[in-house]
């Protein structure tokens, strides 16, 4: 499927089945990706990951750890659509990256999720080294959600920074937020080359597509042609 | 009675020794009597009566409600705490029967071990009626209208039993009351009439109800077996040390084998795991472990009681460790496909029992949802190991992703006559309102909250640059519940 715009793409997100990322890297689905938060206090990095996450009846395994569930709250269960979350809350990262280790061995899971908050010692490259092996090997996607001061090394496979931007207008009230967009950065992957889209999620309502729409930012000349290549492959 | 008073002693002050005190049950017009206290005893009360009217002669009396479940389920452990005399002992609704025949002997004859027998239940806070019957209706007779402990041969039970009032002998009471009209008021008496009249006069009534049946059976004239239940079975490994060893890690995994061919030997699947260390001080350790399905799997078993074990503490060492399944559930082996693939739901269980044993039960958890109008309040948490929850929940309006609870204050910098604050200060960030949508107004649960709290007005706001957030403003101008309205931020969409 083709977009609607110039030199965009349209990633069409499949509703029953199957692994959904975007844009569609030639790697396994299954590796650990990396969710940074561009600015404090911002829900898009969430709703980025659970756009991204895989639509199945299995749960998705969500760990989080005491800091940021003080600093950026709970997921709210309402506001899911029907996922099915399995909750784990700890209090120390130590314990988020063992829970995370334990579930990115579980084939019956849909999806892990950790969210740490700061950059605790424990989190370093041989920890996340370990983490993406783990994912590679089992064959389930692996998010890390980090907030607050992030630094250090990763060992992850792709690295997104996401951020808010204003909504679109909304169809009836000018003067309200209309569907969200996102900033989506992505700073470091492997096997494929980095880059800055906007990102809106058109949600499958009634039958209708569930899909994420990448526009790339402006001056990212050789990205959009290979991204249109993509495109026309996956038809 | 006796429980009722060790249970009401823990709590608070028992009534003085000289007020009669009842326990009540629910009878066919309004409550009865259950069961009375030696003052009531002394005073005259007895068991059946309307409580009303004893309150009536008796205006100072205490009444407490009866726990019959209560008291059954302790009389069923009792009854099996009770195996130490004689290996048959069977609970009745009001009593313990025991089958000490070839058993008395051990405990240095019958008057020795009533003896015994009144010293433990005395030590276990019980007082007991106790009486030794050459049959079954005998010593049931003898232990509740009897003397405290008499003991009753074989050949003299006819003249024991003689004297006894007929209610001994547990009749319903229409059939009481037929035989104090015909003037049987004895069990001799009831003896001494010719048995083809007595025969004739109760020839359509039931067993139960038949005093000739029930006298037969006292007299020992006819078989009245006792009906014990099985003993419930122990799913124990122990493995025993030449010497004290301080690490138990290394025995565990033949444990966990060792009971695992237990359970796998009886079909069924341990819920519940218990690993006791004896240490050579003569203390013990133990630990608990659940699991999410029943599971005969040793390396699981290993996998869950290895972390258990780091707060255990060896002491000089420990001769004696034991691995027990405390609760078992059937389970049969069976095969979900045919092409040999994993069970992905089998992998799961055992995340939760990995999760649960190393974290605790109220962190790992299931979303469950209740009924309620309030944000907050929606999501309830259940433990995976109490069983996954059924269904959604349908909300109307959009609700962020991200929800504070408690929501947290923010600063109204510069406030607008309506909607919500044009510029606000939250977590020492000061935000810019450019959009908003709203509002949506939650009233109070009135059946739920207590009186005085305030609506809420929720707005989803959209600040510069781009962050969607959810604020509510607690209360109206003028509402008369409390101060100015107050701003707050609960959510955060995404």
């Amino acid at each position: 499927m083709m977009s609607d715009s110039s030199y965009g793409q349209l990633v069409k997100l499949d509703n029953k089945h199957g692994v959904v990322d975007v844009p569609r890297p030639d790697v396994s689905q299954a590796v650990l990706k990396d969710a940074l938060s561009a600015r404090p206090f911002d829900a898009a990095v969430t709703a980025f990951v659970l756009a991204c996450l895989p639509r199945s009846k299995a749960p998705v395994l969500w760990v989080q750890d005491r800091a940021s569930r003080l600093e950026n709250g709970r997921v709210y269960g309402p506001a899911l659509k029907g996922m099915r979350l399995l909750r784990v809350e700890v209090s120390h990262a130590r314990d988020v990256l063992w829970a995370m280790e334990e579930g990115a061995g579980c084939a019956g899971l849909a999806a892990v999720v950790g969210e740490v908050h700061g950059a605790p010692p424990v989190l370093d490259f041989t920890a996340t080294k370990r983490l993406a092996m783990r994912a590679e090997a089992s064959g389930i996607p692996v998010w890390l959600i980090r907030s607050g001061t992030v630094e250090g090394l990763s060992a992850a496979r792709e690295r997104w920074r996401i951020g808010s931007l204003a909504s679109e207008v909304h169809p009836y009230n000018p003067a309200a937020p209309g569907a969200p967009m996102w900033e989506a950065e992505l700073f470091r992957a492997r096997g494929r080359s980095p880059g800055i889209w906007e990102v809106s999620h058109d949600v499958g309502k009634n039958g209708g597509e569930n899909r994420l729409r990448f526009l790339p930012r402006s001056g990212d000349g050789p990205l959009e042609e290979d991204h249109g290549r993509a495109a026309h492959a996956a038809g | 009675m006796d429980r009722w008073r060790r249970i009401t002693a823990a709590q608070r002050t028992l009534p003085d020794e000289a007020v009669p005190v009842v326990l009540a049950t629910q009878g066919t017009h309004g409550p009865v009597v259950h069961a009375v206290s030696a003052a009531g005893v002394a005073r005259g009360i007895a068991c059946g009566a309307r409580v009303v009217d004893v309150q009536a002669i008796h205006p100072d009396l205490h009444v407490e409600q009866a726990d019959i479940e209560g008291d059954q389920a302790l009389l069923g452990r009792v009854a099996l705490w009770a195996r130490r005399w004689c290996p048959w002992t069977v609970a009745e609704h009001d009593g313990i029967l025991m089958d000490v025949r070839g058993a008395a002997h051990l405990f240095g004859g019958e008057a020795q071990m009533l003896r015994d027998m009144h010293a433990r239940f005395a030590m276990q806070g019980l007082r007991a009626r106790l009486a030794l019957g050459p049959t079954r209706g005998a010593a049931q007779m003898l232990a509740r209208f009897g003397a405290q402990g008499v003991i009753c041969g074989a050949d003299d039970v006819a003249e024991v039993l003689a004297p006894l009032p007929v209610a001994a002998l547990r009749l319903p009471h229409d059939t009481l009351r037929l035989l104090e009209r015909l003037g049987l008021r004895t069990v001799g008496a009831l003896a001494d009439v010719p048995r083809v009249g007595l025969m004739r006069r109760f020839a359509g009534t039931v067993e139960a109800a038949n005093p000739l049946l029930l006298l037969d059976r006292a007299l020992g004239r006819s078989a009245d077996p006792l009906d014990a239940p099985a003993e419930g079975a122990r799913w124990l490994a122990p493995v025993r040390m030449a010497e004290p060893v301080v690490d138990p890690v290394p025995w565990l995994e033949g444990l966990a084998e060792d009971l695992a061919a237990q359970l796998a030997q009886a079909e069924q699947g341990a819920r519940l795991l218990r690993v006791t260390i004896y240490r050579v001080d003569g203390e013990w350790r133990s630990r608990d472990v659940a699991t999410a399905r029943a599971s005969r799997d040793a390396l699981h078993f290993v996998r869950l009681v290895t972390g258990k074990l780091d707060g255990i503490d060896p002491g000089f060492g420990f001769d004696l460790m034991t691995l027990e399944a405390l609760r078992v559930e059937p389970l049969v082996l069976h095969q979900d496909r045919l092409d040999g693939t994993h069970d992905a739901g089998a992998d799961v269980a055992a995340l939760l029992d990995r999760l649960t044993a190393k974290l605790g039960p109220q962190r790992v958890t299931w979303d469950a949802w209740v009924q309620s109008h309030k944000p907050e309040r929606v999501e309830a948490r259940v433990p995976v190991l109490a069983g996954a929850v059924e269904g959604t929940v349908e909300v109307a309006r959009e609700r962020p992703l991200r929800l504070f609870d408690p929501a947290e204050e923010v600063v109204v910098l510069y406030a607008v006559p309506e909607g919500p604050p044009a510029r606000f200060s939250w977590r020492r960030v000061t935000f810019l309102m450019v959009r908003f949508e709203g509002p949506e107004r939650i009233a109070p649960e009135w059946w739920r909250d207590r009186s005085g709290t305030r609506l809420r007005d929720y707005y989803k706001v959209e600040v510069m640059e781009g962050r969607r957030f959810w604020l509510f403003r607690g209360g109206i101008v003028g509402d008369a519940r409390g101060g100015d309205p107050r701003w707050f931020l609960q959510g955060v969409f995404g």
